[in-house]
């Protein structure tokens, strides 16, 4: 075992700066957190040899702090754990605690971090399709500045990424959800299909949030996993759903255009023909309320 | 087999200063049997099965998953630490009288997963109690009486 892994070298910084000063030295080191998904491919034969980065120290990147603007910013060290436990996320950010809850087991999400879940850019994750409802941007840093993003944005294609090498994410900022509370009208919807309740990895996965005044719809967010090279957002759905009445037809109308937009696949964990069904089945019942 | 091209790594085991040999990458489950401890089970080494749990800083983790480098300083307790001398920790005393332990392979990791929820949940439901055990597999499928095993231990405090 341990001749196999000389090929890995890891850097263990001792702070955020001497990370960053790392990572722009070596473009290339990959940063790892938890190491939920690193462990299963190095263990698998599928984590290519090169330079990491243990970020285990960086307790500047871990926890969860209101921001100026009225809504919180998440370091990206903070673990599945402690998302679930954080009242002020569970109060205003309901589906975070959520799909937190269906990352994994208890084990996995004590070491899991929200940065290292949409680092990994896996179609199939839990928790990103509730960042896209809840308009996230990341914050990335790098030795020469930081940046913001809309996190709708950051995936750009099968396991690509809008980051540039020496960039580290370090938070995601949420906005306020001023507007979308119950009084408002608002009600927030979250379902995973899996094979098995818990821990399964999904077989599709639909996160949304809508607002209904005076019998029409004001706005909607619909985002979903597992349908296409990355997690997406409907926007076409969200635009045939704006102004319309939640009646019979405008719910069929979305599950039409939702169709258009996604572009599951048959693959080891389900069927095209199977998500598809289920894609459709969970806007419905989300949208029925 | 001490490793002498990598830094050793500083630990607490079971209440112990230890110092632990091997790669940064390699897996703490590995390191920790080469300990002589060996209740620390290998299942599924995927993060699925849980037969590897050990608590890191009071904290279930799965010992496949976790990179020895994450030791450094840390105060690791396996199964032969959950007991005190001979006195049996009351999730233990639960699982032998309630028929919580069948083949075995699975309950090191049952009794820390249950410890740790112990640790946090004063009087777990049931329901608490699948959920805590969610990452935890017994391929006997004696998931009734570990359930039990556990309400029972919780009730023992």
């Amino acid at each position: 075992m341990i001749p196999l892994l000389e090929g890995y070298q890891v850097a263990v910084p001792r702070s955020l700066t001497e990370a960053l000063g790392e990572l722009a030295r070596h473009p290339g080191a990959r940063p790892f957190a938890g190491g939920t998904d690193l462990m299963v491919l190095l263990e698998a034969g599928h984590l290519p040899p090169g330079r990491y980065v243990s970020l285990q120290h960086l307790s500047e990147l871990a926890g969860i702090a209101e921001t100026p603007d009225g809504g919180v910013a998440i370091g990206a060290l903070t673990t599945y754990t402690a998302i679930q436990r954080s009242r002020r996320l569970a109060d205003e950010y309901p589906l975070l605690a959520l799909a937190a809850r269906e990352t994994g087991g208890v084990a996995t999400q004590n070491r899991g971090t929200i940065g290292g879940n949409i680092a990994n850019a896996s179609p199939a994750a839990d928790t990103p399709p509730v960042l896209l409802v809840y308009d996230a941007d990341l914050e990335l840093v790098s030795a020469s500045g930081s940046r913001r993003i809309p996190y709708s944005s950051f995936h750009t294609g099968y396991k690509q990424m809008a980051i540039a090498p020496g960039e580290l994410i370090a938070r995601v900022h949420l906005p306020s959800r001023t507007g979308w509370g119950r009084s408002a009208g608002g009600r927030d919807y979250y379902r995973k299909v899996g094979t098995r309740r818990a821990q399964a990895i999904s077989k599709v996965c639909l996160a949304a949030a809508i607002r209904v005044d005076a019998g029409a719809v004001q706005d909607v967010r619909i985002a979903l996993g597992s349908v296409a090279p990355t997690v997406i957002r409907a926007v076409r759905t969200e635009e045939s759903l704006r102004g319309q009445p939640l009646d019979a037809g405008a719910i069929a109308a979305a599950e039409r255009t939702l169709l258009s937009e996604i572009v599951p696949i048959d693959d080891i964990r389900s069927s095209a023909r199977y998500r598809t069904r289920v894609a459709a089945n969970l806007l419905r019942e989300f949208l029925q309320g | 087999m001490a490793d002498r091209t990598h830094p050793a790594v500083a630990c607490r085991l079971n209440g112990r200063p230890t110092a632990l040999h091997g790669h940064p990458m390699s897996r703490l489950l590995d390191a920790i049997r080469a300990t002589g401890l060996t209740g620390t089970k290998e299942g599924c080494g995927e993060g699925e099965c849980g037969a590897c749990a050990v608590l890191i800083d009071g904290t279930l983790v799965n010992s496949c998953l976790t990179p020895l480098v994450h030791a450094d300083g840390a105060s690791i307790t396996t199964i032969e630490g959950v007991a005190e001398g001979d006195m049996l920790h009351e999730v233990q005393e639960a699982f032998l009288e309630c028929g919580g332990a069948q083949c075995g392979i699975c309950t090191p990791g049952m009794i820390l997963a249950a410890v740790e929820l112990l640790s946090r949940a004063a009087e777990p439901t049931e329901q608490d109690v699948r959920v805590a055990l969610a990452g935890n597999l017994c391929r006997c499928t004696g998931y009734m009486r570990i359930f039990e095993s556990v309400l029972d231990a919780a009730r023992r405090r």
